[in-house]
């Protein structure tokens, strides 16, 4: 790799950064405004115009405010857990192909023929984030949180695994940027098979529990646990757990936007080349990034209208309702490629070959 | 009792209708008109007989009602009202005008708006106003002179002028 290649590769790193921290700031507004609307309320409108200071003042005070420690934590692991919660978050847009290309840059930060695997591993790494505060906090609502993270994560990381295989049983590429190009060319994957559209479902739902987003926030759960894994944090440590939550939002999103919303294309094969002038490129990026918006609006929608799981319901749906889905799903992805009633393996071979 | 629980039908155990009724209901109340009121630009509208500030006032000709007589200082539970009667002094600029204080100052922190000053006046000099929310930033700002008494309290239209023919 060349000097200017790193150069390239370090821009792309800080851009996506300069764009991404913005928007996690402003999608805490965001969620504070339309639960707000939701309720009947206004929400916070008085820090700058129409309260679009806020994430400013919230930063300010999480600076000032004092970082108390409590006398009992395990002391690395509780310095570590937030830092453990944020980062993964951001390694995973590392593989999220976020535009088409500007001029002959691919728009990508790592084009890995693996992007599915990577995504994977890194964001399974999140939940150690969760499990070491609850542990380190050393109290019992953490502790309880942690363990209900743990629980919770590994059921649903198995039906979001499960629920991708279709996709790349019909694509037969592990790249996301093969994905967002398949998809490009032959319609979204979310109305092009039944399959998938299954699999988008699943994939949502798990994705909800992966992010610990209402209603499935049994780790945080306000009203039982207090605060759940972070009760015992204060100030900029808190913080970090709360960046983490909304950046984990956003790297599902755009995740789920590759998988299954075809990246930065538009739907019915409108647009469908890879941009070759700068401003469809950059037009491909704005289309990834309002998808990425939809899904966090959704996200913030659901939060404000279904009550939480019990904890035994969650286990249930995860192992006896979505499991078995997956597993069903994929079986039936394979006979129909394998009988192959409308060609679909042809095109699938059309795109894998390089 | 018996609540006679009727089992779920299959679509209903899917959690859709749930889910699709939960969008439906979240999504009226999102057009609909907020019910926040934006306080310090808006105020409520309070009700008749209201017991805000007690507060001084003055009959149509700009006089003074308030004689001194020191009812008010008298019968406030919590003692917030003191009274200096302005003694042997006259002030011939008001005429025949009975005694005005010479100072009158309510704790504000004190009062417990009760409404007992207003009811004691033998002059209707004193009324419970519809202020509220009084703030200052010191003790020494909450206790309010004659002169601020007066100028918040305005001018009563009173339907008998006491001082008219005299």
């Amino acid at each position: 790799m060349g000097f200017t290649d790193f150069i390239i590769i370090l821009v792309k790193i800080i851009a996506v950064i300069a764009v991404l921290m913005p928007m996690i700031a402003y999608s805490v507004v965001a969620e504070r405004r339309i639960s707000a609307w939701i309720q009947g309320r206004i929400g916070p409108n008085r820090t700058g115009p129409f309260g679009l200071l806020q994430p400013l003042a919230d930063g300010i005070k999480f600076f000032l405010k004092e970082d108390f420690v409590p006398s009992h934590v395990r002391h690395a692991y509780f310095w570590l857990a937030p830092a453990i919660t944020l980062v993964p978050a951001f390694m995973t847009v590392a593989v999220i192909p976020f535009g088409s290309q500007l001029g002959s840059e691919k728009m990508v930060i790592a084009d890995l023929n693996i992007g599915i695997l990577y995504t994977f591993s890194i964001v399974s790494l999140g939940v150690y984030g969760i499990v070491l505060a609850g542990w380190a906090s050393n109290s019992k609502y953490p502790f309880l949180g942690g363990i209900r993270s743990s629980a919770q994560m590994i059921s649903y990381e198995i039906s979001m695994g499960l629920s991708v295989i279709p996709v790349f049983l019909v694509i037969g590429d592990l790249n996301l940027s093969q994905v967002v190009m398949f998809q490009a060319e032959h319609g979204w994957l979310i109305y092009r098979y039944p399959f998938t559209f299954l699999s988008f479902i699943i994939f949502l739902v798990a994705a909800f529990a992966e992010t610990n987003r209402l209603p499935f926030d049994l780790p945080e759960t306000e009203t039982e646990l207090v605060g759940g894994y972070h009760t015992e944090y204060s100030s900029m440590k808190f913080a970090l757990f709360f960046l983490g939550e909304y950046a984990n939002m956003i790297a599902a999103s755009a995740m789920m936007v590759t998988l299954f919303l075809g990246g930065w294309s538009l739907p019915f094969g409108w647009s469908a080349e890879p941009a070759s002038d700068i401003m469809t490129g950059i037009m491909h990026i704005g289309i990834f990034i309002a998808k990425m918006l939809m899904f966090m609006v959704l996200f913030i929608w659901v939060r404000w209208m279904m009550p939480r799981f019990r904890y035994d319901q969650l286990m249930d749906l995860g192992w006896k309702r979505f499991l078995p889905i997956a597993l069903a799903n994929i079986i039936l992805t394979a006979l129909w490629l394998y009988w192959d009633p409308f060609n679909a393996m042809e095109v699938a071979k059309n795109v894998v070959t390089p | 009792m018996i609540v006679n629980r009727s089992k779920l039908t299959f679509w209903e155990r899917t959690y859709l209708p749930a889910i699709i009724n939960g969008f439906k209901v979240t999504l009226r109340h999102f057009f609909q008109k907020s019910v926040t009121m934006q306080y310090p630009e808006e105020k409520w509208t309070l009700p008749e007989g209201y017991r805000g500030a007690p507060l001084l006032v003055k009959d149509p000709d700009n006089r003074t009602k308030c004689v001194s007589c020191q009812l008010c200082e008298f019968v406030c539970p919590p003692k917030a009202i003191k009274i200096t009667p302005p003694g042997s002094e006259v002030n011939s600029e008001l005429g025949n005008v009975e005694k005005a204080p010479k100072e009158f100052e309510i704790n504000m922190l004190r009062c417990i708006f009760c409404g007992f000053c207003q009811e004691v006046c033998p002059e209707e000099a004193i009324f419970l106003k519809s202020d509220y929310s009084l703030t200052g930033e010191s003790r020494d700002e909450m206790i309010f002179n004659k002169e601020k008494l007066l100028e918040m309290g305005g001018i009563h239209q009173d339907k008998i002028w006491k001082w008219k023919n005299k």
